[in-house]
């Protein structure tokens, strides 16, 4: 037995394991103290919230990867939240529902896909650095998701697009399984793709990797474009989750939340590293915490603290392992 | 700003890095504004537009320390929101406790950034990223998320309303006075030749037998205490303490240190050129006001985020574009 | 006469890993002693043990008979003990002056900094080595060889005692070389002791009075120079028999037996904005061409040009299959590949694996369906770990965990991989032990024999002088003439490089 614990003990490698082992911990306590956990509709609850944090957490990995940052993902979830009911809300989507709800998908993401563009080229291109050039999207593209709305809540019943939030595949809500899709098809990418190899090589060494002729634009700008699509994504969802738009707080700190999830799941800033499971992990254990809080009573504000807490806590043992 | 003798405006400019740049585009603007609008020149639009502007230019200036050693404080805007309570808190005893009362607790922040970076040895963008995340829950937890009334009986209210001197505001001369401080201390000690040199080269700084990390604790609490000042602004400027406020600061006071020219990764940047780059962030709304009072084209408030943002990439699209040109000048 | 500094029975370890077993030193006043050994020997750790970047872990460091005590670098300065690393140690974004004077500013009265003084002073040090520059303008905007004369500048400003110089040649040329020769002199003359550690055995007997030699963490033996020979130092440095290696030659990669095929590469007046001025080659299939010429000729920057990682104002690169060579992807595609100068910077990715770096540059054709074969790259992997006799625990390991010259092997397998036509290798043994730098010649050479056609760069006048089949000659950008082996010599080389300097200048 002894021996057993020791072999675990050895093996147990705080980086990579001490986000599982947080979560355990987690769970174990909401079980023993926390009324109402162990039920269905909290697991709903927390799954909806997760999602799009996951989502977008699992995008800023493969940024943060190839040694940038995003900080527009909130701006962009904006951007694409405020499109989608003007589309399917307006003449045309009435006239031709199908059309018009694929349309009210598509052209978000679309519209997202180009910021990441934008967002890309700036930064492989024109060399800028990433905190200064997501930087423009960040203060420009929240206000003009509200010139577009002009600063309305749009709110609406709209039963085809709403399933995106509300949806039920299997018992579960469809975003959780959005959410583990996502997750599979991106770790495959890193982990088994010629373009994850890529990814993970430019953020560990740009030099290198244009020296043996990878294509580093390219590369750069594919991980923003990512990024950009899953925040469009993201933002499709919590309309549809809250039946409304409101251009002012959609992906409000999302960047924030994001780039907590994606670090407390393993990722490094300097890149050369995209834990996508990781991601997820933090995502799921900085909701957790939160919900934890709540659902005993503790203030919302002080969750803050506790988020703050579990950051600095996950970086510190990350670093001290590799030291 | 290498040679403080014989002061040579040819070199000052080129010396800074791309700061030159940003003292022709204020130039230009407020000539801009000077011949377009009425009062832009005026005592009230000035006074007015220093007054408000004073916390950004504090925040920024402190910014600018953070970045000069290759760091980062996201924290700023948290800080404010935070310290504009306490301040609202300390009122009654008059501005004399509160204003130093809040500027410690702004320090005393600081310094927790300071220990999670040179202590902890956490990257200053997730050390001062949960410090955010912490000031702006601490702010919500001691004011009960709610505004916070300063004492209108106590001297406090002093702050905004009279002159120094019957001159200018007090809240100006108090920012004018820090922003002195701050360049002497960066251009003529050694403390701010170690911050420099430090954002230019850690590990050559630590082997000149440089004090790496008493500049990196100096500029993580000088970034606290600037953004304590600014929460005392805030309140005297609203009437309350506001621990909403400071969304986004972070990022106005980055946008404004990499328009003055700053290098984000450090090691060479100037205060004046940091303030210029506040105050032409901070003329672009102005200038926008005085656009939607003519009535000739009437930008809703969302507009002028817009515009903000197209703003900072036109200056991106310079930067880079003399950056690359000086490079091919000098190889 | 008590030494100036007397190190004994030092030992210190990492992590486990002992960098240092009963190492010793000991430096008299005034004199110039050399500490050689090869990559790894612990020359490094000792000094920075003197220096108070390291704490020992046993032993005992005494200067002049007292025991001293030193935590921090500003410790060791304020003892008297000056230092000039090998990376450069200054700020290249600050000014001459700052870089000089930081940490010692000359004060004004109110106690802010005097920086009329500052310049004045620093003004005064640089002509002392015969340097006037613009001293309040940006180190960086000036030559690695007066940045380098400047971190001089600043240890001998410092009052020093002692002044330790960390291959502090390694990127001057011989002028400057010259110049720090007579730097050393000078300070030998004012009784300042100078602890020099070189590569180019050459220097010592120009310069230093004694010389101590590591081996594996330990002090083998200290000796006069006046009584040693180049080939027992080597002998001692690498523990093995002086006759064998000097019937082994010092390089294995024997140039000038080849036989070489056709033109595969032609570059024509080559010019470009980094530096070239009209350089010409040609590479040919189962050769060796070499491309010598002094620090700043050109070199590298014409191996960049052919690689497609320069653009070119004038000139042209022919390539044998009329292809262009715009990009280093294009040219890996044509069969060419780069190992470059300074593994560190653009050569290793340091987290990944050994696998993953070898695949590097392989990665468009291991493709199946997107995604990375991973059954072939495991079999090519294998074979190239075997091939090159690549010292690891696994090919899961990560590089960084390697030793430089395995390192080195791993990029290279990485351009072998390729099964390229053409190979630019630029300083292929740097910083690589002695060992490993005779197995990656004897493998450049096994391929060129089978069909490999090669641009070598080096630094080493050896390993150009007995490995090329062929040494074009660079200055200033221009290639100025041709040797062909057999039958070169180091003596002819520097030859042809000088002829062309005195030219110039007449």
């Amino acid at each position: 037995m002894t021996e057993a614990i020791a072999t675990l003990r050895g093996r147990f490698d705080p980086s990579r394991h001490g986000a599982l082992l947080a979560l355990v911990v987690i769970v174990l306590f909401n079980l023993a103290v926390t009324p109402n956990f162990f039920q269905a509709q909290t697991l709903f609850v927390n799954i909806s919230q997760v999602a799009t944090i996951a989502i977008v957490a699992m995008g800023m990995t493969l940024v943060i990867a190839t040694g940038g940052i995003d900080l527009s993902v909130g701006a962009i979830m904006a951007l694409s939240g405020a499109l989608a009911p003007l589309i399917f809300l307006s003449d045309f989507a009435t006239a031709n529902p199908g059309l018009g709800l694929a349309a009210a998908i598509v052209v978000p993401i679309l519209v997202a896909l180009c910021c990441g563009v934008f967002n890309g080229v700036l930064v492989s291109v024109l060399g800028v650095q990433p905190i200064v050039a997501t930087l423009i999207f960040f203060i420009s593209g929240r206000g003009l998701a509200q010139v577009l709305t002009n600063g309305n809540l749009q709110t609406f019943t709209h039963p085809s697009f709403s399933y995106l939030g509300t949806g039920k595949v299997l018992g579960l809500p469809f975003q959780g399984w959005l959410v583990l899709l996502i997750a599979v098809v991106l770790f495959w990418v890193v982990t088994r793709s010629v373009f994850g190899r890529q990814l993970l090589a430019v953020g560990g060494n740009e030099r290198a990797a244009r020296l043996s002729g990878i294509p580093v634009h390219r590369v750069k700008i594919g991980a923003y474009v990512i990024c950009g699509g899953l925040s469009g994504l993201a933002g499709l969802i919590v309309v549809a989750i809250n039946s409304a738009s409101d251009a002012a707080r959609i992906g409000n700190l999302m960047e924030l939340d994001a780039i907590a999830a994606a670090v407390v799941g393993g990722t490094l800033l300097q890149g050369g590293r995209a834990p996508i499971f990781g991601a997820v992990l933090g995502a799921v254990i900085i909701q957790l915490v939160k919900y934890t809080l709540l659902a005993n009573g503790i203030a919302d504000e002080v969750a803050l603290i506790a988020k703050a807490g579990i950051i600095i806590a996950a970086v510190y043992l990350q670093q001290a392992r590799k030291e | 700003m290498l040679d403080n003798t014989a002061f040579d405006l040819r070199r000052y400019l080129r010396g800074g890095g791309h700061s030159f740049g940003v003292w022709v585009a204020l130039v230009a603007m407020i000539l801009f504004g000077l011949m377009r609008y009425e009062n832009f020149g005026g005592a009230y639009n000035i006074s007015s537009f220093l007054n408000y502007n004073a916390m950004f230019i504090v925040i920024s200036v402190g910014m600018c320390f953070v970045i000069l050693t290759g760091g980062i404080d996201l924290s700023v805007g948290s800080v404010a929101a935070f310290t504009s309570v306490v301040a609202a808190y300390l009122s009654p005893y008059g501005i004399q406790v509160a204003l130093p009362g809040a500027v410690l607790a702004g320090l005393a922040i600081g310094g927790v950034n300071a220990l999670f970076v040179v202590v902890l040895r956490i990257p200053p963008f997730i050390a001062t990223l949960a410090t955010m995340l912490g000031a702006k829950g601490g702010a919500l937890v001691i004011s009960g998320a709610q505004t916070i009334s300063i004492d209108w009986g106590s001297n406090f209210t002093k702050l905004g309303m009279e002159k120094a001197f019957d001159l200018l505001p007090w809240t100006i001369v108090i920012t004018a006075v820090v922003v002195v401080a701050l360049w002497i201390v960066l251009e003529r000690t050694s403390l701010g030749r170690t911050v420099l040199a430090v954002g230019g080269g850690e590990d050559a700084s630590t082997m000149m037998g440089l004090d790496v990390n008493r500049a990196k604790v100096f500029v993580y609490m000088l970034s606290g205490a600037c953004g304590g000042l600014a929460g005392v602004f805030l309140a005297s400027g609203f009437g309350a303490g506001q621990p909403l406020e400071g969304v986004g600061w972070e990022l106005s006071a980055i946008a404004s240190v990499v328009v003055g020219g700053t290098l984000l990764t450090g090691g060479m940047g100037s205060v004046g050129a940091t303030v210029a780059g506040a105050l032409l962030l901070g003329l672009v709304f102005n200038i926008l006001n005085f656009e939607n009072g003519r009535g000739v084209i009437s930008l809703s408030a969302y507009w002028q985020m817009v515009i903000r943002g197209g703003f900072l990439f036109a200056v991106i699209l310079l930067q880079s574009h003399l950056a690359s040109r000086s490079k091919g000048a000098t190889q | 006469m008590t030494d100036l500094i007397e190190m004994t029975g030092i030992g210190k370890s990492f992590a486990g890993i002992i960098a240092l077993q009963d190492a010793s030193l000991s430096i008299r006043p005034g004199e110039v002693h050399a500490i050689i050994g090869q990559n790894g020997a612990g020359k490094s750790t000792l000094i920075k043990i003197l220096t108070g970047v390291y704490r020992r872990d046993a032993g005992d460091v005494r200067m002049t008979g007292t025991p001293l005590v030193v935590t921090t670098p500003r410790e060791a300065q304020d003892a008297g003990i000056a230092t000039i690393y090998q990376e450069l140690s200054l700020v290249p974004l600050r000014s001459v002056t700052e870089n000089v004077v930081m940490g010692y500013e000359p004060r004004t009265r109110l106690g802010l900094i005097d920086w009329k003084a500052a310049h004045a002073r620093t003004r005064e040090i640089l002509a002392r080595f015969g340097v006037d520059v613009d001293v309040t303008r940006q180190l960086g905007s000036y030559s690695t060889a007066i940045q380098q004369l400047v971190a001089i500048a600043r240890a001998v400003s410092l009052d020093a005692k002692l002044v330790i110089m960390d291959e502090a040649t390694s990127s001057l040329d011989d002028q400057e070389i010259e110049t720090l020769f007579s730097v050393v002199k000078g300070l030998k003359a004012s009784g300042v002791a100078v602890l020099y550690i070189s590569h180019f055995l050459n220097e010592l007997y120009q310069i230093c009075d004694r010389v101590t030699i590591m081996r594996d963490g330990q002090t083998v033996a200290t000796h006069d120079v006046a009584e040693t020979t180049k080939l027992g130092l080597v002998s001692e440095m690498l523990g093995r028999d002086a006759s064998e290696i000097q019937a082994a030659g010092l390089t294995a990669l024997s140039g000038g037996h080849g036989d070489p095929g056709e033109v595969l590469l032609e570059a024509e007046d080559l010019r470009s904005k980094t530096g070239l001025r009209g350089t010409s080659f040609t590479i040919r299939k189962r050769e060796i061409v070499g491309l010598g010429g002094l620090l700043g000729s050109g070199r590298t920057e014409a191996a960049r040009a052919v690689f497609g990682l320069d653009a070119l104002s004038a000139g042209a690169v022919r390539h044998h299959t009329g292809a262009t060579l715009d990009t280093p992807a294009q040219a890996i595609a044509l069969g060419m590949g780069f190992l470059t100068e300074d593994r560190k910077a653009d050569g290793i990715i340091p987290h990944m694996s050994v696998r993953e770096n070898i695949t590097l540059a392989l990665l468009p054709k291991l493709k199946r369906m997107g995604a990375v074969d991973r059954e072939r790259e495991r079999r090519l992997v294998s074979h190239y770990i075997e091939a090159l006799q690549i010292k690891t625990s696994g090919m899961e390991q990560p590089i960084r965990e390697l030793s430089g010259g395995n390192q080195q092997k791993v990029l290279l397998a990485r351009w072998l991989a390729l099964e390229p036509e053409i190979l630019i290798l630029d300083e292929p043994t740097r910083g690589v032990d002695v060992g490993a730098k005779f197995e990656i010649q004897s493998i450049i050479r096994k391929q060129v024999a089978e069909g490999l056609a090669v641009l070598l760069i080096s630094s080493e006048f050896e390993e150009l002088v007995e490995g090329a089949d062929r040494i074009v000659v660079l200055q200033d950008g221009t290639s100025v003439s041709e040797l062909q082996n057999p039958g070169v010599t180091e003596g002819a080389l520097i030859n042809a490089i000088a002829h062309h300097h005195e030219r110039s200048a007449a």
